[in-house]
């Protein structure tokens, strides 16, 4: 109802409310960079400076920001929400917060809108400069690197909190009433951090066998991966892209920074003023645009990596796709082959100890494999083609370590337990040249001793038996006895 | 006009204490300044920028942002480290309030000086404690910083209720207003006191108002 807002106030209005929702994205993606911020005071009006605050856009988040809102503002029932979440570099996510510009019915008519309002935002993103150091989120943003990665997605229409788990708190940054509406700014963040405990987050070292920089792609990549959210991190463009990039020019749009004090019927608006740019709706998935564009179909408001098949249409995201399967005794290295089993044969295969793998790996080249006790495998075992325990002479020839595995026998095998394969490894300062048989060898003979003869339950239930039996022949004896005991125990006593 | 006052309790170590207040004065002053007014003809006016920074303490686990002026950063250490001696000096419990007051300046008719009205007191109170060992401490460190947070959310909240705010002075009453001294921003005009408390648990200034006031019954 803006019935007594002049066309020029409407235009001013909705303008610094978009100017309004671009920095406040601008704000919450560059506290998660994981750097301290700085920016410049000058005393002289650039205009350019949208609230009278040095806030500087990157052009991406801008442009992310501009797609999301697909040429709408905020209003009541539309909220623009920021929401940040973290990633393992094993593939786990999480959600840990979400910020919500949203917009109630309350209105002030009496607020003047290009003074009161305009200074009652700029105060507004101070206070959100102030809370986004201050939610959890800013610490984990701060250490992110090799470990994990922040994330943050732009959406458009109802506010999802679902993500941040049981018992998230809600901080309300401010509100601040104009005609049409009173704007909220508040930020929904997750407590419960349970999932994270379970993981280190205090490596040094990067995990090997997963490429750190999956998660930063170049800003300007036209494949990125829009199933997921866009890492919070950027690097300063070498070259100004403004092609790529719609209504870039909009960023620069002049602002309103001249203010008059006299009664508002006198006030003026120093400065230019350009025509507002909007960037043409590109509806991709309806006013509820999600960062999902050329992939298969997405849970809306899903943004999270999931294996996808391994086919050539995803060819894009090969190095991404196969990230995180969790899996970290393999080293996967593959492009995108279309056959998964083929795909299989081709890995070379780093086995981890303990692991059911195939004997002739194990005997024949372990000082070539990556074995972790490699050096202790005994190499004197010149006769293990004799052995009919490694080779059983039924087993078919092994071209593939897969199908190798499903055959294989430990070398020592021990009998009824050897479901897996023991690695025969020497026990620390054992010596073998002064006994037949090493410490192993001897406790693993040792471990399955045979049982004892008396604890044996066939040998006592027949001695019970027995005792049984010859048990009347006894009491006659001792019967016709009778007066020999009473003679002992009188002599007793 | 009713002058608004807000009261912050803080409990923190005795290194903590610098970093503690220059945060919570920090985060007020960001929200009261704004950039540097230049007046043009047919009274309009029109604001500089201000930028902002992030700061790290040493002491505590806290980020606070501050305005991008070094100036305005001197004066508040200065304020600062005074109360920080006041307090290391006076012994007994440490207990302490740094206030920070925005005020208005009204001018009167010769010979009365200019009246100062105050719009608007932040008092934080400090009570400075000692921990015996180092595990304590990093406890402390983890603390604080919350704490501080949780302050900063109460700050926050209290400035997006819009309330009073001196009106936007024209260029000659600017200076009636505003703090126009420093070259890249405008604070509100403001003062910065602390009084420490005595292991009585009255403050040394009332203690010799008393004094005084008994001396003078007589």
């Amino acid at each position: 109802m803006d019935s007594g807002l002049s066309p020029q106030d409407k235009k001013d209005l909705d303008k610094f409310i978009k100017f309004f929702a671009l920095k406040t994205v601008q704000v919450i993606v560059q506290a998660r960079l994981g750097e301290k911020i700085c920016t410049r005071s000058s005393s002289s009006p650039t205009g350019s400076d949208w609230f009278n605050l040095a806030i500087k856009d990157i052009p991406e988040v801008t442009h992310e920001a501009k797609r999301a809102l697909a040429g709408q503002l905020p209003g009541i029932g539309r909220s623009m929400c920021v929401e940040i979440s973290l990633k393992t570099s094993e593939g786990d996510s999480m959600e840990l917060e979400t910020w919500c510009l949203e917009m109630n019915e309350k209105c002030d008519k009496d607020i003047k809108v290009s003074y009161t309002v305009y200074n009652r935002l700029s105060v507004l993103l101070k206070s959100l400069l102030a809370i986004t150091r201050v939610t959890p989120a800013y610490k984990l943003s701060r250490k992110q690197g090799h470990d994990y990665v922040i994330l943050y997605r732009i959406y458009f229409g109802e506010v999802q909190l679902s993500g941040l788990g049981e018992g998230f708190q809600t901080v309300r940054v401010g509100v601040v009433g104009t005609p049409v509406g009173t704007v909220t700014l508040s930020c929904a963040y997750r407590t419960n951090l349970a999932f994270m405990s379970n993981r280190q987050f205090e490596r040094s070292a990067p995990i090997m066998g997963i490429i750190v920089d999956h998660f930063v792609d170049p800003p300007y990549s036209s494949h990125r991966p829009a199933n997921m959210g866009q890492p919070c991190n950027y690097r300063p463009p070498d070259e100004e892209d403004g092609g790529a990039f719609v209504g870039v020019q909009d960023s620069q749009e002049v602002c309103t920074t001249s203010f008059s004090t006299s009664p508002p019927s006198q006030m003026m608006h120093g400065g230019k003023e350009g025509g507002v740019v909007l960037v043409p709706a590109h509806p991709v998935h309806g006013a509820d645009a999600h960062l999902t564009v050329e992939h298969p179909p997405i849970t809306p408001g899903s943004m999270y990596e999931f294996n996808l098949p391994v086919s050539p249409s995803s060819g894009d995201d090969d190095s991404l796709s196969h990230s995180g399967d969790g899996r970290r005794d393999e080293g996967r290295r593959s492009a995108s082959p279309s056959d998964p089993v083929e795909a299989l044969n081709a890995f070379t295969r780093k086995i981890g100890a303990f692991v059911n793998k195939p004997s002739t790996q194990v005997n024949h080249t372990s000082a070539s494999l990556d074995l972790p006790f490699a050096a202790f495998a005994p190499r004197g075992l010149d006769s293990e083609e004799n052995d009919p325990m490694v080779q059983p002479p039924d087993s078919p020839p092994c071209p593939s370590p897969l199908q190798a595995s499903l055959h294989s026998q430990g070398s020592e095998g021990s009998g009824p337990q050897d479901d897996f394969v023991m690695v025969d490894f020497r026990p620390a300062f054992s010596k073998d040249d002064l006994l037949p048989m090493d410490l192993g060898t001897f406790y693993r003979e040792f471990q399955n001793p045979p049982q004892l003869a008396s604890l044996s339950l066939h040998i006592s239930s027949q001695s019970m038996a027995d005792d049984l039996d010859s048990l009347p022949e006894k009491l006659a004896v001792y019967e016709k006895n009778i007066d020999e005991f009473d003679a002992f125990v009188d002599m007793l006593q | 006009m009713n002058c608004r006052s807000e009261v912050l309790e803080v409990t923190v170590e005795a290194r903590q204490v610098e970093e503690a207040m220059l945060a919570l004065l920090h985060t007020i002053l960001l929200h009261r300044s704004t950039g540097k007014f230049h007046y043009k003809k047919e009274g309009t006016y029109s604001i500089g920028t201000v930028g902002t920074l992030d700061i790290d303490c040493d002491f505590i686990d806290f980020t606070f942002v501050r305005v991008s002026s070094e100036e305005l950063d001197r004066v508040i250490r200065k304020a600062v480290s005074e109360f920080k001696d006041a307090l290391s000096n006076s012994g007994s419990d440490g207990m302490g309030q740094i206030s920070l007051e925005f005020y208005q300046k009204k001018k009167s008719r010769w010979p009365f000086s200019d009246e100062c009205i105050p719009w608007e007191v932040w008092s934080i109170k400090v009570n400075v404690v000692n921990l015996a060992n180092e595990q304590e401490r990093q406890i402390c460190r983890e603390k604080v910083g919350e704490k501080l947070g949780e302050k900063v959310i109460n700050v926050v909240e209290v400035i997006n209720r819009h309330e009073y705010l001196p009106k936007m002075p024209t260029q000659s009453e600017v200076d009636n207003v505003f703090d126009t001294s420093l070259k890249d921003v405008q604070p509100y005009l403001y003062k910065i006191t602390f009084q420490i408390t005595d292991s009585l648990g009255t403050s040394v200034s009332t203690t010799m108002r008393r004094l005084i006031k008994d001396t003078l019954a007589l």
